[in-house]
């Protein structure tokens, strides 16, 4: 790791910033990327990793901040800007056109030609040449919907080096490998980063990090907090740095006598993402579930408010086996669901929010199939100020609220309902301070009332603080339990969490 | 906000604005001289020609039920009046005046005044050279004038008469229109509208030959083929949506493969039938399928007040879209299904049921228009309906309702309906040809789709 100290970062960032409405994504952070170096970018969801990410593929322009690529400055305003500017970002979602073959995927766009025609022999070849030297000789013709997940990123950092790229960032390459993929990645990676590629690797998995990266830059909330060489580095250090905070008063306190089991999943299953998991939810308790994004925690949910149809498995509430064909049974059963994506799962965002706020009690705010109008509004009104929805007036849109209020509306809609089991999936993504203690409040009340609350954040003091009991989730299956929630560490959840599923 | 209240009014009434200049355009560039011929004119006229008692006054007409009202209104008012009207009216042909002149002539009978309307007194026998002739030649004759009722200047558009005939045209158009709007809103689209209009309309007149009697069909038998009509179109419809929602085939292309069965299927039945009504002796034609019983046109044909029954059916069944839309919980739910089918499902919202519910009531719809149709033509027509689904979403997207879905106004499509009737009918007046109109309609909606766009764009601005 004796890169030399004087010489011109191949990509350097000063002082990017970015907001988007209601959340400050980015605060001014300067980023360094030698050739030669594998650079890790570490940080909890929410922390700006992704952000940084668009912005270095062009897809997003910063509020402020410069770029300069060998020292000149560069400005990335479009996707097709940035690949010019030899920066190749493969997300997590791969972005190959499935009906075309491996070769035609990697020459998408900058095809061999003469005349206007396609040399496909020296596509070939490239192609082979490209693939066998990454390690994976597989037939350039083969179309990609055939191929492996692992082979399709091949393809894609192929894809790449044929577009001249010297810089190289991965987000989350691993989350779909098996493990012996996962080593045949960060092989190709080795052999990359001794050409003189620069590589962004940004993941969750500390393990793979450890292995393959020469520096890590952490950055929590949006801004910069600290940029090391790995050898001075540990693995609680890592943690620490991407956790930051101490458990405080944040979380407002709550007294509530814990009672029976009134939810109780068992061997719940679907596909890979949720594989046998089975626990309890107790009146008047907070279960916590926390575990990386990936972990099964939001499938797990879905399983639970029929969202989804469950491959096996059993929901209990209150003694009573629920047969859920779809989320109309789960919610007529009192469970509810306040999803991840208020956006595009919660709201209707082009209806009003007294629209939005009706939708699941229709039938409580109408008769014969006539809306009561009277009755609506009253209701409406009603969770209105006890929630403290700030609105211009009730029929303006959904999507022109802020974040917070949005998830009040949400909130509002289910409390009219008078749910028993009330599932919350990241309830405070993207809210500012304030309406989140508010909406840790009415976790408390609903706690209070004897309900059965699952509280799904990644965000660890959060989870901590407010559950009473918490269970770990990774690769489909429940890790952990932590029976004393308010006594853990967040060191704790995350080696539940990120726990290398060989040792498993 | 600072620009809400035009913006509002743009986006909320744009429609309305458009159709109320297009209205205003048209009443400008038709503005002509009109000879009105009501009961009203003829009143005046009596008045006008019955200021010296006892004359003579002839009064001639066409032998249209129009003509005859304006007569009698006229000879009454006459004879009130105390002139003396010569019998009988003269009814006919501009051969038949002159003949019917010579003969009074020869007769010796004392014409005053010949009292007519615009239309004859431009016929040749009642000009001046040929009065001065006869004139001439029977001295009873020799003060004989012409008289009219005096003219005014109107729109030849903005007439009663005109534009009831705009709607009444496109009440089919109009009513199907509720059903694509719906469909639409709730994120669809569908083109088998104009083919199952023509299903249910050949479908029904087979029926009513066959089985309900024929020229003798009771009422309640033709009710009875009017429901089954309707239910055709249904039927039509909630295949689609069945199609839509349980095997997730884009509605676009499920509507498609409907429009060209039903098509298909109109016309086979057409042409079994008339096969059959020739003994099995021809191969059979596609013609229309007649439908003698009488009381069959009412529907089509008839008027209530003066107002023709297809506008009373529009009318009534847009108030109850519109009701419907905006108090009752399926309304609500149209809206979120097509606004985001996803939040709707996860808060309980059947969306499978309201979308093959949507699919089968545009089909409904069309079904009905197709029995309107078919009364009007006394027959169910296998062409029908013939490219109607692109007039019906023209109407609805003018009317601005998002091909997105999940936004849309039942009103609005009622605007836009008759924004593109107007604008046909305006240009059927300036004699522009109908090849010539497609390139209009093609470019009216793809204006309306910009604005929608535009539209869409300022809002997502402003949030």
């Amino acid at each position: 790791m004796a890169a030399p100290v004087e010489s011109t970062p191949l990509l350097r960032m000063r002082g990017m910033a970015k907001a988007y409405p209601g959340v400050q994504a980015l605060r001014g952070v300067d980023l360094e990327l030698r050739a030669g170096e594998v650079l890790a970018l570490l940080g909890e969801n929410g922390a700006g990793k992704s952000t940084l990410i668009k912005i270095l593929g062009g897809a997003h322009a910063p509020d402020a901040g410069v770029m300069e690529i060998e020292g000149r400055p560069v400005q990335l305003e479009s996707p097709t800007a940035a690949r010019r500017a030899g920066i190749a970002v493969i997300y997590q979602e791969l972005h190959l056109v499935p009906g075309l073959s491996a070769r035609e995927n990697i020459f998408l766009g900058q095809e061999i030609s003469r005349g206007g025609f396609i040399v496909r022999h020296e596509e070939h070849a490239r192609a082979a040449a490209l693939l066998a030297q990454m390690g994976a000789p597989l037939d350039p013709e083969t179309p990609c919907a055939e191929l492996s997940v692992a082979q399709q990123q091949v393809v894609e950092i192929a894809k790449a080096l044929v577009g001249q790229a010297r810089i190289l960032v991965l987000d989350e390459p691993t989350a779909a490998l098996s493990p012996r993929e996962v080593t045949g990645l960060l092989a190709r990676l080795r052999e990359l980063r001794a050409q003189g590629l620069g590589i962004l690797y940004i993941s969750h998995r500390l393990d793979e990090v450890f292995q393959i990266a020469d520096r890590a830059m952490v950055l929590r909330d949006g801004a910069h907090v600290a940029t090391e060489p790995m050898a001075n580095l540990t693995r609680q250090r890592v943690i620490e740095l991407m956790v930051g905070r101490s458990l405080d008063q944040e979380f407002p306190k709550r007294r509530t006598e814990i009672g029976a089991e009134r939810l109780v999943v068992r061997g719940l299953r679907r596909g890979q993402k949720v594989r046998d998991v089975s626990f309890a939810v107790r009146r008047g308790e907070v279960l916590g579930l926390a575990g990386l994004v990936g972990a099964g925690r939001t499938e797990t949910a879905r399983l639970i408010f029929g969202a989804d149809a469950a491959e096996a498995g059993a929901i209990v509430l209150d003694g009573r086996e629920l047969r859920l064909r779809g989320p109309r049974d789960a919610i007529a059963a009192g469970i509810c669901l306040l999803t991840e994506d208020r956006k595009s799962q919660g709201l209707v965002l082009g209806q009003s929010v007294q629209e939005n706020f009706a939708l699941p009690n229709l039938a409580k705010l109408s008769r014969a199939g006539w809306m009561d109008k009277r009755r609506e509004a009253a209701a409406f009104d009603q969770h209105v100020e006890k929630l403290q929805i700030r609105l211009r007036d009730r029929h303006q849109s959904a999507g022109t609220l802020s974040g917070g209020n949005q998830q009040k509306v949400v909130l509002a809609k289910w409390l009219e309902r008078h749910a028993e089991v009330v599932i919350f999936d990241e309830p405070t993504r993207g809210i500012d301070v304030g309406a989140r203690h508010e909406i840790y409040h009415l976790i408390n009340q609903l706690a209070a009332q004897g309900k059965a609350v699952l509280l799904i954040s990644s965000d660890l003091p959060e989870v901590l603080g407010m559950s009473d009991r918490v269970l770990v989730m990774r690769e489909g299956r429940v890790t952990g339990e932590i029976a004393d929630a308010a006594g853990a560490t967040q060191e704790q959840v995350m080696v539940l969490a990120t726990a290398d599923a060989i040792a498993a | 906000m600072k620009s809400s209240w035009h913006n509002r009014l743009l986006t909320e009434h744009g429609s309305l604005l458009v159709l109320l200049l297009l209205c205003i355009y048209y009443s400008v560039v038709t503005w002509s001289e009109q000879h009105p011929i009501t009961p009203r004119s003829g009143r005046q006229l009596a008045r006008a020609i019955a200021t010296a008692p006892g004359a003579h006054v002839l009064i001639a007409i066409r032998p249209t039920a129009q003509d005859r009202i304006f007569a009698s209104a006229l000879r009454e008012e006459l004879v009130a009046r105390g002139a003396s009207v010569i019998e009988p009216v003269l009814e006919g042909a501009p051969t038949d005046v002159r003949a019917t002149l010579e003969e009074l002539g020869r007769a010796g009978q004392r014409v005053d005044a010949i009292a007519t309307h615009q239309p004859i007194s431009e016929w040749g026998p009642l000009q001046p050279d040929s009065l001065a002739a006869l004139a001439a030649q029977f001295p009873s004759l020799k003060d004989m004038r012409v008289h009219r009722p005096a003219s005014h200047h109107w729109p030849n558009f903005l007439t009663r008469e005109n534009l009831l005939n705009v709607i009444n045209q496109n009440a089919d158009i109009a009513i199907i229109a509720i059903g694509m709007t719906l469909v639409i809103i709730a994120g669809g689209i569908d083109l088998s509208v104009g083919s199952l209009l023509a299903l249910s309309s050949v479908s029904a007149a087979v029926v009513i030959h066959h089985w309900a009697g024929g020229a003798q069909a009771s009422v309640v038998g033709l009710v009875g083929c009017g429901l089954l009509a309707i239910l055709i179109g249904a039927a039509g419809g909630a295949f689609s949506g069945v199609m839509v929602t349980r095997f997730g085939v884009p509605a676009f292309v499920v509507t498609l493969g409907v429009m060209m069965v039903a098509r298909g299927g109109a016309l086979i039945v057409a042409v079994q039938h008339q096969r059959a009504l020739s003994g099995g002796a021809t191969e059979g034609t596609p013609e229309a399928v007649k439908v003698a019983a009488p009381a069959f046109g009412a529907l089509g044909n008839g008027a209530m007040l003066g107002i023709p029954n297809p506008v009373w059916l529009m009318a009534a069944l847009y108030v109850l879209a519109h009701v419907v839309m905006t108090r009752t919980t399926l309304g609500r739910r149209i809206y979120a299904v097509g606004g985001n089918p996803e939040a709707a499902r996860l808060s309980g919202v059947p969306v499978r049921a309201v979308l093959v519910g949507v699919f089968a009531l545009c089909g409904a719809l069309a079904g009905l228009a197709g029995l309107v149709d078919a009364s009007r033509f006394e027959g169910g027509r296998p062409n029908a309906g013939e490219l109607y689904e692109l007039q019906v979403i023209a109407a609805v997207v003018v009317g601005g309702t998002s091909l997105a879905g999940g936004q849309g106004r039942i009103f609005g499509t009622l605007v836009g309906a008759l924004i593109i009737a107007v604008i046909q009918n305006g240009l059927n007046m300036a004699g522009v040809k109908s090849y010539e109109q497609k390139v209009v309609f093609g470019l009216i909606i793809l204006a309306a789709v910009l604005l929608d766009r535009w539209k869409k764009h300022r809002g997502a601005g402003a949030a």
